[in-house]
């Protein structure tokens, strides 16, 4: 099957939006989002498209979905066997990130036509959506470690456009800055990953570095352990620090302070960037190079435990948060890390089961996050306030949106038949086979995370009713259609034999016993029974609760004071022990040097400008006078 | 001391006196005057050494072109009849001075260096056709490089005379009062023509010679 | 056979260089600097040709030389007659001192 003729044209119709609407968005005001909708709408028929061609009618090779290449074009070449080249991968991983980027961005762009509605900047928002798709697209058809970090930072770039986008107020700025310098960090080591990935496998192409990795032991990567650094071979080294570029993009602790504060940023774009597409990248990352991760067990299980602990963190303190959008944030931090982690089991034994189940969550996981986030979208639009505590009892006023809200937060309790529910199953089987321990991590988080999701419910919902001020209705169709739509997706897409599709060696599918279901369920169902005893409605309870747990609740509160933690140390060890002493040295000593020898240079020439008398006499002199003293030292000196 | 000696220093007197003459006198016409004759002496000088060649050239180029020239230009930019400022008395000291001291650094050098204070060793003959011969001789000890290069030196002061020399129109003003201005400038034309006009017969003359 | 030595012919050029320079250093219109340059390049010629016949009869390149000098001193005069007259057409003058532009 040939896909050059149309595959390239899906990431590269949202660049085309970004680039007319940012030349001429400002005069096309309202029909700008509709533009990019369409151009958007287009890209998502060509990625099913491309779907449906590659998962039945190319079919399976061998058993397994082979990796096609369907774009090269070498770029640099730095030698016969190194050159930086672009191109387009597909492969399953590819093509499922495919659907998902271009199906949750098109709900995206929907929803926005109704929430940002009378926006100054409206085709701007379109603008930055657009390339913000293109990146994401580009990154996931990424045929090489150079092309993906290009696109890695392009992604990093249209976030801190998209969170910056109310850059009138001080906080999104902040948060914006908080985001792109927290991820740059990250992706410097990504970038050290790289090169020392490209060094010794003397290739960037993933394919290849697979290959020469996996297939045969001539890579001095394997082959020598002795060059490594500090004890750790070279092949640990470069996959932890892959693995650092893919956590500050993903936002696993410690790299995750940036995420919540991402939150200024308007909420559709929280629901497209920071919930579906962007965050997982980290995951995407991992699993692009998961065969070469399989050779390392030492990382995997790194990675195992980063996942587990962010996973376990993040649900901790989404539970006390108010900020509706920072609980959907820490929820999402902790979906993640459950990613993660069920990706770095495999280092514990040698099955597959995790990597399917790691992206068949990532799968489910971008449905029913972002519906929670334009739902949660859809109640700010209505009550104009992110806290919770000034909300409730909203489901008369907004049906719909109680509705759909129910639905995801159900997907993301993992309560059976919701999409959620599918691969949590996977992923604790998962856990269950490898890291017993593990295992019961991710059982509390997984009760965590039922009960967090319908405190915010039961919130939101039910609970007592404030007088909402200036009634309006629920939204525009463009609002409700999506929120419809994604909550059918999160019913049905759990259904999806995911590992038939999805799956490393092209193994075939998961079976989940059904009385293992018992345990997950029960404890989700707990979750949600202890958010309804204290949260259906308005009592004293929870104060109760939080005063009796005070020293604690105040820690989980201020978020293991993470942020202050930051502070501390780039404030107090960083600014002042080698920013200040660099600028006084820069202030006084580089620029001392730099001023005097300026300052000479004016008084030599002010001193000796007057021999530019401009007479032409003079100069005259000055040179016959030379020339008879020069001939003097030659005949007389020497 | 023979009639020959007698008229080398008759020559150089002359040669000395106009010179000082030339750049000592108060109008510029009759400074350009003193020129000529001390071109013309310097020619002189040229025949005494039997150079008979570069004597004509000299007559023809410094007398008959570059002076002329310079005449040109007095007329073209000032009464020929007024008085040039006397420069102050302080600078014509202090330069004089200065002169003569370096003329005696300089007459030190040469004495020091010791010519032979005897004539000539051998008689110095210049037959024309062997100037000629060796200014258009392509082998070692040919002229014929310097001989082109002179000669796009030439060309190329010729153009950039007219160049330097034409005005230049300021932008805004009517293409007729260009031509006008070209039109009443003329004589400037002509008069950057000269030097190239005077110096061709020299280099036919050389062709001549060369013939014969 | 004249009996002059060639020290003689010396002093003559640049006892005429030493007038051309008084001369470029005392004027002060260009016309008559230009004068003092002319002086100036024939006593060199003077000094090239007294050469050539003294020291090294059997060679013409003191001719040559001078040939060529002459020749350069024509066209660097019409060039030099040229700037003035530029000159004069934008100062109305060809004193030097007018022309000071080109200071600090």
């Amino acid at each position: 099957m040939n896909y050059s003729s149309y595959i390239t044209l899906i990431p590269l119709l949202p660049l085309a939006g970004f680039i007319i609407l940012g030349l001429f968005g400002k005069s096309l005001t309202r029909s700008a989002g509709i533009l990019g909708t369409f151009l958007l709408l287009v890209s998502t028929v060509l990625a099913f498209y491309t779907a449906y061609n590659y998962f039945f009618v190319s079919g399976k090779i061998n058993g397994i979905y082979p990796p096609v290449t369907a774009l090269h074009y070498t770029w640099l070449s730095f030698s016969p066997g190194l050159s930086i080249d672009m191109g387009v991968l597909v492969d399953p991983a590819s093509v499922m990130m495919l659907v998902v980027v271009t199906f949750i961005s098109l709900m995206v762009h929907l929803f926005s036509l109704g929430y940002m509605k009378g926006e100054d900047r409206f085709a701007t928002y379109y603008a930055f959506l657009g390339l913000f798709t293109f990146s994401m697209l580009g990154l996931v058809l990424s045929t090489n470690l150079l092309q993906i970090y290009i696109f890695w930072e392009l992604v990093g770039v249209s976030s801190f456009l998209l969170i910056g986008f109310y850059y009138d107020r001080p906080a999104a700025v902040a948060a914006a800055k908080k985001a792109f310098i927290v991820t740059r960090f990250a992706d410097l080591g990504f970038l050290i990953g790289i090169l020392i990935l490209a060094y010794y496998g003397g290739t960037l192409d993933f394919n290849m570095l697979i290959y020469r990795l996996t297939a045969t032991n001539l890579s001095p990567l394997t082959q020598t352990p002795q060059i490594g650094f500090m004890g750790i071979s070279l092949l640990t080294w470069a996959l932890v620090l892959v693995f650092i570029g893919g956590a500050g993009k993903s936002a696993m602790f410690p790299l995750h302070i940036w995420l919540p504060d991402a939150m200024e940023g308007p909420t559709p774009v929280s629901a497209l960037i920071h919930a579906a597409t962007m965050v997982v990248a980290g995951v995407y990352l991992v699993a692009r190079l998961y065969p070469v991760y399989l050779l390392d067990e030492a990382v995997l299980q790194i990675i195992t435990w980063v996942g587990a602990l962010s996973a376990l963190l993040a649900a901790i303190i989404a539970c006390t948060q108010t900020d509706i959008k920072r609980v959907l944030a820490y929820s999402t931090i902790s979906q993640i890390g459950y990613m993660l982690f069920a990706l770095g089991l495999s280092g514990y034994g040698d099955t597959a089961t995790g990597y399917s189940a790691s992206l068949f969550h990532l799968f489910t996981h971008a449905f029913f996050k972002s519906l929670l986030f334009l739902g949660a979208g859809a109640v700010i639009h209505f009550v104009h306030t992110n806290e919770i505590r000034e909300m409730g009892g909203l489901r008369k006023l907004m049906p719909l949106t109680h509705i759909t809200f129910l639905i995801a937060c159900l997907a993301i309790a993992g309560i059976p038949p919701f999409a959620g529910f599918f691969s949590k199953e996977e992923i604790l089987l998962a856990a269950w086979e490898n890291n017993r321990f593990g295992y019961i991590l991710g059982l509390v988080t997984s009760g965590l995370t039922a009960y967090y999701m319908f405190r915010l419910y039961f919130r939101i919902f039910w609970n007592r009713t404030p007088s909402y001020s200036n009634h309006h209705g629920e939204g525009s169709w463009t609002m409700k259609g999506p929120l419809l739509v994604l909550a059918a997706a999160a019913i049905t897409v759990g259904f999806i034999p995911f590992p038939h599709f999805v799956a490393v060696n092209g193994q075939e599918e998961i079976t989940v016993p059904l009385r293992f279901s018992i345990a997950p369920v029960a404890v989700a169902i707990a979750g949600i029974t202890i958010a309804y005893v204290l949260y259906f409605k308005n009592n004293p309870l929870p104060r109760k609760w939080a005063l009796a747990f005070r020293g604690m609740y105040k820690l989980v509160r201020h978020k293991f004071y993470f942020d202050e933690l930051y502070l501390f140390i780039t404030k107090k060890i960083v600014f002042n022990g080698i920013a200040k002493p660099a600028a006084w040295i820069d202030r006084h000593l580089v620029d001392g040097f730099m001023n005097g020898a300026g300052w000479a240079t004016t008084r030599l020439s002010e001193s000796i400008k007057a021999l530019q008398s401009g007479s032409v006499q003079n100069y005259m002199l000055y040179v016959f006078g030379s020339i008879i003293a020069l001939a003097a030292v030659f005949i007389y000196w020497t | 001391m023979n009639a020959s000696d007698i008229l080398f220093y008759l020559i150089s007197a002359f040669v000395l006196g106009t010179a000082v003459l030339a750049v000592t006198a108060n109008k510029i016409f009759r400074s350009a005057i003193w020129l000529l004759f001390s071109l013309v002496g310097v020619a002189a000088l040229y025949f005494w050494m039997q150079v008979e060649f570069v004597a004509a050239v000299q007559i023809i180029v410094y007398v008959g072109g570059v002076v002329v020239l310079i005449i040109f230009s007095i007329f073209l930019t000032q009464q020929s009849g007024s008085k040039m400022p006397k420069p102050p008395l302080k600078r014509t000291l202090f330069f004089i001075l200065a002169v003569l001291l370096g003329f005696a650094f300089s007459y030190k050098i040469i004495a020091e260096y010791g010519f032979a204070s005897a004539g000539p060793v051998k008689p110095f003959v210049v037959p024309v056709s062997a100037i000629g011969e060796q200014m258009l001789d392509t082998k070692q000890h040919g002229f014929v490089l310097p001989f082109e290069v002179v000669s796009m030196l030439l060309l190329a002061a010729m153009i950039g005379c007219i160049v330097i020399a034409m005005r230049s129109v300021p932008k805004g003003k009517t293409i007729q009062k260009h031509t006008a201005t070209v039109g009443g400038f003329g004589t400037s034309n002509n008069l950057t023509d000269v030097p190239a006009a005077s110096t061709t017969p020299d280099e036919v003359s050389i062709m001549e010679e060369k013939a014969t | 056979m004249s009996s002059i030595p060639l020290t003689h012919i010396l002093f003559v050029s640049t006892a005429l260089f030493f007038i051309g320079v008084y001369g470029l250093f005392t004027r002060r219109n260009l016309i008559t600097m230009l004068m003092a340059i002319e002086l100036m390049l024939n006593s060199v010629n003077i000094n090239f040709v007294a050469f050539n016949k003294y020291l090294y009869p059997h060679t013409l390149n003191g001719v040559f030389f001078s040939l060529f000098i002459i020749t350069v001193a024509a066209a660097e005069a019409a060039v030099a007659i040229a700037i003035i007259i530029n000159l004069y057409r934008n100062h109305r003058s060809i004193d030097v001192e007018d022309a000071q532009e080109m200071k600090y």
